[in-house]
């Protein structure tokens, strides 16, 4: 008898537990019912329109996997996610290379730290719409300063916002400068790293190339691994540029050919202008899948990122 | 006679020192680089902002100049005025901070709070809840974008601020987290002794706690309002009626009307970004805690 009960007791909650309990979930309550009306019922409720044929105006009517099937024939939804997948398999490597490699350089104790790190972070806090007008400007194919500075070694006028074998380019080169804040946060992981470390391997005849490849990467791979995921997704929503960019005054965006058509935006059309809410909950899913897979394969993957316990 | 071979020997001239093994000469070789790289890239990234001042003061004519002239010959300070009534500027900005204050309100509430309940509350099962929470981070917003439109319109919310405030009254994953590794860094005692003393849990919050973590809230407040002054999905959709748009929206229809007044433009887009930027020049010791919070240490 006594037997028994011992594995039930190792469910049950002594009182000051259950107490804890109450009072840990009254605290968090805001979080729980956020979770529950703005993250886990639109996520179920997409899923159902994704099977519907909706226009807001009248109720959804079940048509079954037909937005899915639709989806498949859509020249201009894959044309739209292969140009997000451009932006993710090119993009965002550049991107973090290059914040990376600033990071390093800032790291190597030069004077002034302050306004450089002032410089390349500014850019990320200031509004994406005001931004992107100085963008467009710099880009303008006749007038831009950037054709005019090419100009002088000899380079060709190039259509930044009107080749659509350069918006990508362009929209990459752009997001260097909107995505200087990672520069600081890999620069505080530099900051971070013990020299001690970096010492004993000195002590060790490791060279510079040593230095960073086992000491200085591992110790910051959890910071880019982090990096690595939030960007993933940010990449896969990517909206507000692309649309500022070629966003014309009828309402039509995507520029030259749907070269700077994403994902987010082809999304944004079918919802917003055209009011085909169960298509655009589909396309929502297939990226809700896609962003889960690759984040799930980077995960998978992670096996370089190192965990150092402080003792 | 042998002295001096001997000393000869033993010393080696400094002139057959190869610079390559002089560590002193290498690093300063680095760090001269470092500098050149460093100040390029950054003169790179001011330059944008710098071009859009230079437009913003040229005239219509001026500013089509090829080449362009590197400054305005005759500064136009008045365009500064002119954009601020081509557009409802002053009507946009008020809407834009509106919004902003309530986000911050709401934001810096719900999230300290949550954050107390998951990390000085010790409850069974709260790690795995917040990790749970955590993770909705990873969550495409365009996941939960339609169904909340289509929830907000039946509520009769479209065409009001409301659905850009609300949710910040219910917490933010990526705050609570902020403010949770902040929270775990206090040590128990003190808030142990609080209760022994009889103190309630929200009597601890209040008193011992909050006075500790203001630094903390100051950038969750800092980092909400660059995401609301930054935000153009959210008002591009819920705000129908010209009266409630953003800065954002509000620049966005100036570049769809006066598309070609460069100078205007960029007139607006300076003074669009003056708050940001001198919140960030008043309070750039919040904003660093911040990123190096975000640099994940656990």
């Amino acid at each position: 008898m006594a037997t028994i009960s011992i594995p039930k007791r190792r469910f049950q909650l002594t009182r000051t537990q259950r107490r804890a309990l109450v009072t840990g979930l009254i605290f968090i309550s805001p979080a729980l019912v956020g979770l529950a009306f703005f993250t886990i019922w639109p996520i179920i409720q997409s899923l159902y329109y994704s099977f519907t044929n909706y226009d807001i105006l009248r109720p959804p009517r079940w048509i079954g996997l037909q937005n899915y099937e639709r989806l498949l024939d859509d020249r201009v939804f894959k044309l739209a996610l292969g140009n997000t997948l451009i932006m993710v398999i090119v993009g965002l490597p550049v991107h973090l290379l290059f914040d990376l490699g600033m990071a390093f350089l800032l790291n190597s104790k030069i004077r002034g730290l302050a306004i450089y790190r002032t410089i390349f972070y500014i850019p990320s806090i200031t509004p994406v719409v005001a931004s992107a007008i100085v963008w467009m400007w710099l880009f303008n194919g006749q007038y831009g300063i950037l054709n005019v500075i090419l100009g002088w070694f000899g380079v060709q006028p190039i259509g930044w916002l009107t080749d659509p074998n350069w918006i990508k380019s362009a929209l990459i080169f752009m997001g260097l400068w909107f995505g200087g804040n990672t520069i600081l946060v890999y620069l505080a992981g530099l900051q971070e790293v013990p020299t001690h470390l970096i010492e004993a391997a000195e002590l060790d005849g490791a060279n510079a190339w040593q230095k960073t490849r086992n000491v200085t990467l591992p110790m910051i791979s959890p910071i880019i691994f982090y990096t690595i995921i939030i960007n993933i997704i940010g990449y896969f929503q990517y909206f507000t540029e692309g649309w500022v960019l070629t966003a014309t005054r009828e309402g039509a965006a995507g520029g030259p050919a749907n070269s700077a058509l994403f994902y987010s935006m082809y999304l944004y059309q079918n919802a917003f202008q055209q009011f085909k809410m169960g298509y655009a909950s589909a396309q929502a899913w297939i990226l809700f899948v896609i962003v889960l897979i690759a984040t799930v394969i980077v995960f998978r993957t992670s096996g370089w990122v190192y965990y150092h316990a402080e003792e | 006679m042998a002295t001096p071979q001997t000393i000869r020997t033993a010393v080696p001239a400094p002139a057959t020192i190869d610079w390559r093994q002089n560590r002193v000469v290498i690093e300063r070789i680095k760090t001269t680089v470092a500098y050149i790289i460093c100040t390029v890239m950054a003169l790179g990234f001011v330059f944008p902002l710098y071009w859009l001042v230079v437009t913003a003061l040229k005239t219509d004519v001026e500013i089509f100049l090829v080449p362009p002239s590197i400054l305005p010959m005759n500064p136009q300070w008045q365009n500064f005025y002119q954009a601020t009534i081509y557009i409802d500027f002053w009507r946009y900005m008020f809407n834009t901070f509106a919004i902003a204050a309530l986000s911050i309100i709401g934001t810096v509430m719900s999230c300290t709070i949550i954050a107390y309940g998951f990390a000085r509350v010790r409850w069974p099962g709260r790690n795995i809840i917040f990790l749970i929470y955590l993770s909705t981070i990873m969550l495409p917003a365009q996941v939960t974008l339609i169904p909340l439109y289509i929830t907000y319109r039946s509520l009769g919310w479209v065409g009001t601020i409301l659905p850009l405030v609300v949710p910040s009254f219910f917490g933010n994953p990526f705050f609570v987290f902020l403010l949770r590794q902040f929270l775990m860094t206090i040590p128990h005692e003190l808030t142990d002794a609080a209760r022994i003393d009889g103190a309630s849990e929200v009597g601890i919050l209040r008193y011992v706690i909050l006075p500790l973590i203001r630094p903390a809230l100051a950038t969750v407040a800092l980092f909400t309002f660059v995401n609301v002054y930054r935000d153009y999905l959210g008002p591009l959709i819920y705000l129908q009626n010209q009266d409630q748009w953003t800065i954002s929206l509000g620049l966005k229809m100036f570049q769809n009307m006066y598309g070609a007044q460069w100078q205007l433009m960029m007139a607006a887009s300076t003074l669009a970004m003056l708050p940001t930027l001198i919140l960030f020049f008043l309070t750039q010791k919040t904003f660093i805690r911040g990123i190096a919070l975000t640099g994940l240490k656990e």
